[in-house]
């Protein structure tokens, strides 16, 4: 059996009353797509931000290339090798296409205490920057300020700062999301080339995409999982079709 | 460097600072010098925390502890070479502006890098009142510890030597704080340009997207915010000698305000700005004291009117918005 | 050291405190409703400090003073909120900042202009005049006791109306969530207008009555709004409970402190020094106290749960 490069058991994290996670175990494998799919409010978010670190988890264990990152910060956790986009674009609003990525380069370069060097002048900033923008197709973009970016094209730069990151794992909360369909079917395709450079924890509403990209689909619902399995063993799953799919299926 | 308004708006600025001192000079009006080198060293100061405010978003109530700190530094260090007295072990004083600045430097890092490491803990207005009681406490014990004048101050019988020339005469002394002034504003400049500067102006617009890169918002700020305190404590070792007197009000909280004032009155995270806030400042303080003994009354009301009113502040009248690329 | 200077100690301490109380309540009430942080704090404590003493002086009446102080307080409290606070809500805090601190600037002057830059004096009301004896032979004046009443007074009745009437339910609301008080048909303005108006008049009252106690001048407030700040950071910004508990901790410790400091030191080294750095780290014990509490617990001691 293949060691997962993200392994996270028995997570726990409650709002109050509320157990937004209830006890989560779940892996994701090398070269996988690994959906997680649930209604509003199941907790996916949530899940995210602990796997992260932007949320402390109350219990359980988070590793990853099987060291425990559950007690680091957000910041360390990226350093391991953890990627990822927000659910909301999340950009220095104020720094072109082109810088939000040169940061991520930068950051993945591990210097950012370097103090008279511009870097705007810095090629091995700049042209791997470049490089990725190019990929996500946003090259033409790259000096317009995040925030004048379209809804689309902000989420295609997460994608692009996550990327830039040469991550272990990158987790995706909802790139889809506002896309439109052609730009989501665009998406898809260029997902489906990138599981061999990282798997994807891939949190996503649009069926379409689900289905034709997870290698395994894990159902999440009131901050449980209560299915793991192929595409074809969802879409079977009558829990599942009771709980979740209802007509989509 | 190319010629954008801004540029221009800058270099004007700069020019004028030097014309008006050399022009005083060849029409014997020793006040004016005096006058503009206030506005360099001001503006120093202010540059120093606007690297914190401008480019870190750190609204740093308390940068008043380190110009005071710089200024003591000056102040100590002299009292010291006067009195022949050793200041600490066989460390003896010094009169040389170079070690003076040194120390200062230092000194306040170290501070900084105390009160910083507990007040970046915090955020918002939290880290405004934390930094405003630190640099307050600073204030106190300046004023209980009676070995260096307490309340009444500290005296510099004779203004600190910077090699090569003599600081005595207004003008060269004018001269030394303009190239620290262009230095420092060079520094600045190179160091917004810089990865940490693209880290740290990253930080102030969005803290979560920084650390999911893998970059610490934490120790970014810290650093930052010691340089920061690092300037404007060279900057106060220069008030002191530019005043030869040094007092526990270099440290009140009316100093940083002032300075967070200048800032503004410039253009917030500019590289001008604080040189722009600082002549505009010292110009009203200058044209409003001469009409009226309550000038700080009507300074409140432009205050006030370009808080409300007028948020770009001088460069942004002169210069438009700011670009960033 | 006698037992009876360390009860007059502790209870200058706790009249300290209490009179810290009332400027730090207005402060956090503002802060945790509006969300604004006020520099200009210091300048109603002054205000109220000035309207009591010319009133008084004016009429021979301490306590027709007292009704001018908080009415004063209020009064400009309300102005500067309707003129210029209420634009500043949605501002940063940055510029909340520089316009309260241009505020100072001017209420600072203005008061210079029409008083004159000599401290005016304050009487104690003939009623509070005298002394209590304490255990020990020794006696504590009345006028202290008092303010301490007034504090656990003032103290009680911010409970009861911030826990037990509709204005408090709105004001709690209005923590909370400020859409949703909009939405229950509350006017927000009027409510904004109202809470600053009282925080003032708090600041007010408690400027009025140190005057007594101390010489009513210029810049009076500055170093009671820094303690303030102190306090409510301690006690966790938008909390009254905390501002209260913050307030007696900062006002004992830098009453015993500056008592005991010296006496401590003279254990490890000769008097005079001992006075000398005794007196400098007790002025400091305060920032350190703020410093530990704050290392431990970012958000002070009593956080808002929202916040
Ligand atoms: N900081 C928080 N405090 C309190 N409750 C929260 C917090 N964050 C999330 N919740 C609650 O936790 C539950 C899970 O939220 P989460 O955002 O993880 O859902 P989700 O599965 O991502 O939903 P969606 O598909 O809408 O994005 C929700 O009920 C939400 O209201
Ligand atoms: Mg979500």
């Amino acid at each position: 059996m293949v060691e997962p490069v993200l392994q996270i058991d028995n997570l726990v994290k409650s709002f109050g009353a509320l157990r937004a996670t209830d006890g989560i175990t779940l892996d994701l494998k090398p070269g996988e797509i690994h959906a997680l799919i649930g209604p509003n409010g199941a907790g996916k978010s949530t899940l995210i931000h602990q796997i992260c670190g932007t949320l402390k988890q109350d219990s359980g264990t988070i590793r990853l290339a099987g060291e425990d990152i559950g007690a680091l910060s957000a910041a360390a956790r990226a350093r391991r090798g953890l990627g990822r986009t927000f659910q909301v674009s999340s950009l220095a609003p104020e720094f072109s296409a082109l810088r939000n990525v040169m940061l991520a380069v930068q950051a993945r370069q591990g210097s950012s205490f370097g103090f008279f060097r511009p870097v705007m002048r810095d090629r091995s900033l700049i042209d791997p920057a470049m490089a990725i923008l190019e990929r996500v197709g946003l090259s033409d973009r790259a000096r317009l300020p995040a925030a004048e970016l379209s809804h689309g094209e902000r989420r295609q730069l997460e994608i692009a700062m996550a990327l830039a990151l040469q991550s272990k794992a990158l987790l995706l909360d909802e790139p889809m999301a506002g896309m439109g369909p052609e730009g989501s079917k665009r998406l898809t395709g260029f997902l489906d080339t990138l599981r061999q450079e990282a798997p994807i924890l891939l949190v996503e509403h649009d069926m379409d995409a689900v289905f034709a990209l997870a290698d395994r689909i894990s159902v999440l619902v009131y901050g449980r999982i209560i299915a793991t399995g192929t595409v074809e063993d969802i879409r079977r799953d009558p829990a599942v079709r009771t709980a979740y799919l209802g007509d989509h299926a | 460097m190319v010629l954008t308004r801004e540029n221009a708006v800058n270099l004007t600025l700069a020019v004028l600072l030097l014309a008006v001192p050399l022009a005083a000079s060849a029409l014997g009006q020793p006040f004016y010098i005096t006058l503009a080198t206030r506005i360099a060293i001001l503006a120093l100061a202010a540059l120093g925390l606007n690297l914190a405010l401008g480019l870190g978003g750190m609204v740093s109530f308390g940068h008043a502890a380190f110009f005071g700190i710089g200024g003591y530094a000056a102040g100590i260090l002299a009292s010291h070479a006067l009195s022949g007295e050793p200041l600490l072990f066989d460390l003896s004083g010094t009169a040389q502006m170079p070690i003076i600045w040194l120390v200062a430097v230092i000194a306040a890092g170290l501070v900084a890098l105390a009160i910083g490491a507990l007040s970046l803990r915090t955020s918002g207005v939290y880290f405004i009142m934390i930094t405003l009681a630190f640099a307050q406490m600073v204030y106190y014990f300046a004023i209980s510890w009676p070995a260096y004048g307490g309340e009444d101050g500290l005296s510099i019988a004779v203004r600190n030597q910077f090699p090569g020339t003599n600081t005595m005469r207004p003008l060269n002394f004018f001269f030394v704080a303009y190239a620290v002034l262009l230095a420092g504003i060079g520094l600045f400049a190179l160091i917004r340009a810089s990865r940490f500067g693209a880290a740290l102006v990253a930080t102030r617009q969005n803290e979560i997207r920084v650390a999911a890169l893998g970059i610490d918002p934490y120790r970014i700020r810290l650093a930052g915010f010691v340089i920061s305190a690092m300037i404007t404590a060279l900057a106060g070792a220069l008030y002191a000698d530019l005043n030869r007197f040094v007092s526990p009000s270099m440290l009140a909280w009316h100093m940083s305000g002032e300075l967070i004032v200048l800032i503004i009155l410039g253009g917030t995270g500019r590289l001008f700005g604080p040189l722009a806030g600082a002549a505009l400042y010292v110009a009203f303080e200058f044209a409003l004291g001469g009409l009226t003994e309550r000038w700080q009354f009507f300074l409140g009301l432009i205050l006030l009117g370009v808080v409300l009113f007028a948020r770009g502040g001088l460069l942004g009248l002169l210069a438009g918005k700011t670009k960033h690329g | 050291m006698t037992i009876s200077l360390a009860l007059e100690q502790l209870l200058n301490g706790i009249q300290l405190g209490v009179m810290l109380f009332l400027m730090s309540a207005g402060l956090t009430l503002i802060f945790g409703v509006m969300g604004l942080i006020n520099l200009a704090h210091g300048s109603l404590y002054m205000v109220g400090a000035f309207a009591c003493a010319a009133v008084a002086a004016l009429t021979g009446s301490f306590w027709l003073g007292l009704v001018a102080s908080l009415a004063c307080a209020a009064a400009a409290g309300a102005i500067v909120e309707l003129l210029v606070i209420r634009r500043l809500y949605d501002r940063d805090h940055l510029d909340q900042v520089l316009a309260t601190f241009a505020l100072i600037l001017i209420f600072s002057e203005g008061t210079r202009w029409l008083f004159g830059s000599f401290p005016l004096y304050l009487d104690i009301p003939p009623l509070l005049q005298g002394a209590v004896a304490l255990p020990g032979d020794a006696t504590y004046p009345v006028y202290r006791l008092a303010i301490i009443a007034v504090g656990a007074l003032v103290a009680l009745g911010l409970y009861l109306l911030i826990g037990k009437t509709r204005l408090g339910m709105r004001i709690r609301a209005g923590e909370s969530d400020r859409e949703m008080i909009g939405a229950l048909g509350v006017d927000i303005r009027t409510l904004y207008t109202l809470v600053f108006a009282l925080g003032s008049a708090l600041a007010g009252l408690a400027g009025a009555i140190v005057g007594p106690l101390q010489s009513v001048q210029v810049g009076m407030g500055e170093p009671v709004l820094i303690l303030a700040f102190v306090v409510i950071v301690i006690g966790g910004i938008g909390s009254i409970k905390g501002a209260l508990i913050g307030a007696l901790l900062v006002g004992i410790t830098d009453t015993l402190g500056r008592l005991l400091l010296p006496q401590l030191l003279t254990l490890f080294m000769d008097p005079s020094q001992a006075g000398m750095i005794g007196g400098a780290a007790a002025s400091m014990l305060i920032y350190v106290v703020m410093a530990v509490i704050l290392s431990v617990k970012p958000r002070g001691l009593f956080p808002p749960a929202h916040a």
